[in-house]
């Protein structure tokens, strides 16, 4: 098991280098960042930077929910995403920020490409709660926290058509 | 008297006017206050804060402390002792709205029929908003559904449309 770094490390606000070797090294990181992710409860996404490994590695898996689309473990190497479309207001948590959740706008849908543990190029396209895990995840690859997107819990910016949207998905 | 630190629960109210968040806290601090949570907020033109301060006195101490700022603005002071902790935030897994034209009875009305759904609230905001001649009341309720979600949405059904929208999304929280 790794150990999570917690905000204010400063290394959660650091930028992560790319992947280059494709290498057994790599893959047995991935089995103890996954083992991690899971072992936090409720935990559906996490960073190799969170893991203080400045590396551009992301794996997330929602596929706990209930009544989403989803792509189920996905292991993303070098992640970039290639396209946004809409915006939709959803609430956040991080481990590297225990005891806090907050409201934060992401995009809907994105089209992502991705290297997998192999070195394969893939390309994902992501909706909704996948969607948003996977750009929370993104984030801590350039060094920004979801503290660094938050908006008012006051105001009322939940989109109606858009969780129904979410949820007849 | 100086004991061990001790949560308190200051209460402030007055009419509200620009920086009084900023006299007070700093005379708090000036004082040996710690501040913990807390909610500030306008209702109806008057400026209301509650504030979590540790402070290693007794009620009447911290009374001394913060009265002279208060006093100078205009503000009246309240101060109890509690029993504070941090770091136990429950989370909120659905976000109800209400709205409708205002009349007196909507929130004892809806949070009777939420409550006995198992709506336990964890903050609720309202204000009356539109015009003199035509009020609408808004109000925004977050919480814990103890008896499930689909509990809620039964009773937000009854609730909704006499008079009054009800609405209610589930809360997704994201971990990541």
């Amino acid at each position: 098991m790794l150990q999570i770094l917690t905000y204010p490390d400063e290394r959660l606000e650091r930028i992560s280098q790319p992947v280059e070797h494709f290498d057994d090294e790599l893959r047995n990181f991935i089995v103890d960042l996954e083992a991690t992710m899971r072992a936090g409860p409720g935990g559906v996404g996490i960073a190799a930077p969170q893991t203080g490994r400045l590396q551009r590695i992301v794996i997330v898996d929602v596929s706990s929910k209930p009544k989403i689309r989803h792509h189920g473990r996905l292991v993303l190497i070098n992640p970039e995403i290639i396209t946004w479309e809409g915006h939709v207001l959803g609430r956040e948590g991080c481990m590297s920020v225990p005891d806090y959740t907050g409201n934060v706008v992401r995009a809907e849908r994105i089209t992502l490409e991705a290297r997998d543990e192999s070195g394969a190029l893939l390309r994902h396209e992501l909706e909704g709660y996948e969607a948003r895990a996977v750009q929370h995840e993104i984030d801590h690859l350039d060094g920004l926290l979801f503290l660094d997107r938050l908006v008012s819990r006051r105001n009322d910016l939940f989109r109606r058509k858009h969780y129904q949207k979410t949820a007849d998905a | 008297m100086t004991t061990a630190p001790h949560w308190f629960m200051l209460t402030v109210v007055g009419k509200d006017r620009p920086a009084i968040v900023a006299r007070i806290t700093a005379a708090l601090y000036d004082g040996g206050c710690n501040l913990g949570e807390a909610s500030m907020t306008r209702l109806g033109g008057n400026f209301t804060v509650m504030l979590m301060v540790q402070y290693a006195g007794n009620t009447a101490a911290l009374e001394n402390t913060s009265a002279p700022v208060c006093e100078s603005l205009g503000l009246k002071l309240h101060v109890d002792k509690i029993e504070g902790q941090l770091h136990r935030h429950p989370e909120a897994d659905v976000h109800i709205r209400v709205f409708g034209a205002d009349r007196a009875g909507i929130v004892a009305q809806v949070t009777t029929v939420l409550a006995d759904a198992g709506l336990d609230i964890l903050d609720l905001q309202s204000d009356v908003a539109g015009t003199e001649d035509k009020p609408i009341y808004i109000m925004q309720i977050e919480g814990r559904a103890l008896q499930g979600v689909a509990a809620l949405e039964s009773a937000v059904q009854i609730l909704d449309g006499k008079g009054i929208e009800v609405q209610l999304e589930p809360i997704d929280l994201m971990l990541g």
